[in-house]
């Protein structure tokens, strides 16, 4: 058995330390070590999207990131996004438009939805279909999930939400 | 079955060689881990020791020189690859390869040279980089050295690296005038889907824009390994640079084509699909070339 990688990481803007298997993937050690069990385990191979985070930034897979590879970085995960105020604003839009259903694939789409509007402040139908292709939903069929990805656009850029 | 393993993450390329080598066949570098992860933990590779690659300067560095050409860090993600302006501007058949590996997310972190090293058959990274005559550098404990990327895979999951070598850059030559590149694929799903064919084109013109002056296609997922369709693209070259030329390259392309029928499809789709994406990416090599954008 490999000694354990003491992590040093900014978490949801604090400072968090832990100890973790260097096999363990970021998003055990998220749900089983550091007890945020928002990003879930969908498939645990990269095609799902259900364990989405922010990793410095850019969207993440983290089922496919090791624990130990987080050393020294940001993470940003669904638990941090809502703040005392409320909702994040993607957050609110999903509510608004319907964009779930059993819910088990929202915080991943909710993170690639604030991945790309991070970046991207008006992207079309298209391009967010595109950009969310790698997160699956086995409820919705996608339409309130496209709806409330371009609600939030508005909601972000200062435009009142429209219908 | 044991899926524990180490972790380490040099920050120089000597630490990195000395810990591959000292580690032995047990030994794997990290770049994207979009492969590796998910064939360690089905138990299709095994390894002890992890060496991540991704905090070491110029393995994550992108540099292009107008007298040089391209140097593409080994741990660079595919997203960088597909954004990066001189990039998009010189080097479009990587843009393609790069931007349709998996979906967003497996981008910002799946690396070309991953892609390369990984030496799948269906590598989307692997054909682009062949037809615009890349090379590998290697480093390793007896320094380092350069070999085209058109002879780095030797068969399926296997390529020419020995023990205690790394994959530093890849080296793209500066783009000739009159020269454009592209690479299709044929999926049934347009996003996160693997290659059933794909089809790698360069295509220099001469002065008059008409004539093929020079010429190179690679494919893949239609034989062991990456393929280079030679007949197909010698044959172009003083050809006038249209469809019925690329027609011809295309049934050429099939005769070397050396596909199996698989879950992705079978032997005589394949077949077909190499003669009809070799034909469109020869065309999109072609507007390139001629200074056309085709992107949607
Ligand atoms: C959901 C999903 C979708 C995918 N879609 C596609 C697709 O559409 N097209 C496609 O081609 N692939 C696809 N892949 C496969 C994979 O993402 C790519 O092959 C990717 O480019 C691998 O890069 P990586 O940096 O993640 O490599 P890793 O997984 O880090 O490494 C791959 C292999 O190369 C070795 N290696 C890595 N870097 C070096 C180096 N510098 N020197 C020596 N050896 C090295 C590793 O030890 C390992 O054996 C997909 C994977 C997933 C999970
Ligand atoms: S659990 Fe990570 S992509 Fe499915
Ligand atoms: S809401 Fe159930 S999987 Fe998306």
């Amino acid at each position: 058995m490999a000694d354990k990688v003491h992590v040093t990481t900014l978490l949801n803007g604090e400072s968090v330390e832990f100890l973790c298997a260097p096999s363990q993937t970021l998003l055990e050690c998220l749900r089983d070590i550091l007890g945020l069990t928002g990003a879930k385990n969908g498939c645990n191979d990269g095609n799902c999207g259900a364990c989405s985070v922010l990793l410095d930034g850019r969207l993440a897979n983290s089922c496919l990131v090791l624990g130990a590879e987080a050393d020294g970085r940001t993470v940003i995960t669904i638990e941090g996004l809502a703040d005392w105020a409320g909702l994040h604003p993607i957050q609110q839009s999903f509510v608004e438009e319907d964009g779930l259903q059993c819910g088990c694939c929202t915080p991943g789409m909710i993170i690639a939805a604030k991945a790309l509007l991070d970046r991207e402040p008006n992207p079309s139908d298209g391009r967010i279909r595109e950009w969310m292709a790698g997160n699956l939903c086995r409820c919705t069929g996608y339409e309130t999930i496209t709806r409330a990805v371009r609600r939030a656009a508005a909601h972000l850029n200062g435009e009142g939400a429209e219908g | 079955m044991n899926f524990s393993y180490g972790y380490r993450a040099p920050d120089t390329i000597a630490e990195a060689v000395r810990l591959l080598q000292e580690g032995g066949s047990g030994a794997r570098p990290l770049a994207g881990g979009t492969d590796l992860l998910v064939q360690l933990r089905h138990g299709i590779r095994q390894a002890d020791l992890l060496v991540d690659l991704k905090r070491i300067p110029e393995l994550s560095a992108v540099r292009y020189d107008p007298a040089d050409g391209l140097t593409l860090g080994a741990a660079v993600p595919c997203a960088d690859v597909a954004d990066h302006p001189d990039i998009r501007a010189h080097y479009p058949a990587l843009v393609d390869g790069a931007g349709i590996i998996g979906g967003s997310a497996i981008r910002q972190r799946a690396t070309v040279g991953g892609n390369l090293c990984n030496a799948s058959p269906s590598g989307d990274a692997i054909p682009p980089l062949i037809v615009l005559g890349a090379e590998a550098e290697i480093a390793g404990p007896n320094g380092s050295c350069r070999v085209p990327v058109s002879s780095f895979c030797v068969g399926p999951g296997l390529h020419l690296l020995d023990q205690g070598e790394m994959l530093v850059a890849l080296h793209l030559p500066i783009p000739s005038p009159r020269s454009g590149s592209c690479y299709l694929r044929f999926t049934p799903r347009g996003e996160m889907d693997i290659a059933v064919v794909g089809a790698a084109a360069w295509l220099q013109l001469d002065e008059s824009l008409s004539y093929i002056e020079d010429a190179r296609i690679a494919l893949s997922a239609v034989a062991p390994v990456p393929l280079v369709a030679e007949t197909a693209a010698t044959w172009l070259i003083g050809r006038p640079a249209d469809s019925e030329s690329f027609a011809q390259a295309g049934r050429l392309a099939q005769e070397t084509a050396r596909p199996i029928g698989d879950v992705r499809g079978t032997l005589p789709q394949r077949l077909h699909l190499v003669g009809v994406m070799t034909r469109r990416a020869l065309q999109g090599a072609l507007r390139r070339a001629k200074g056309e954008t085709i992107d949607g």
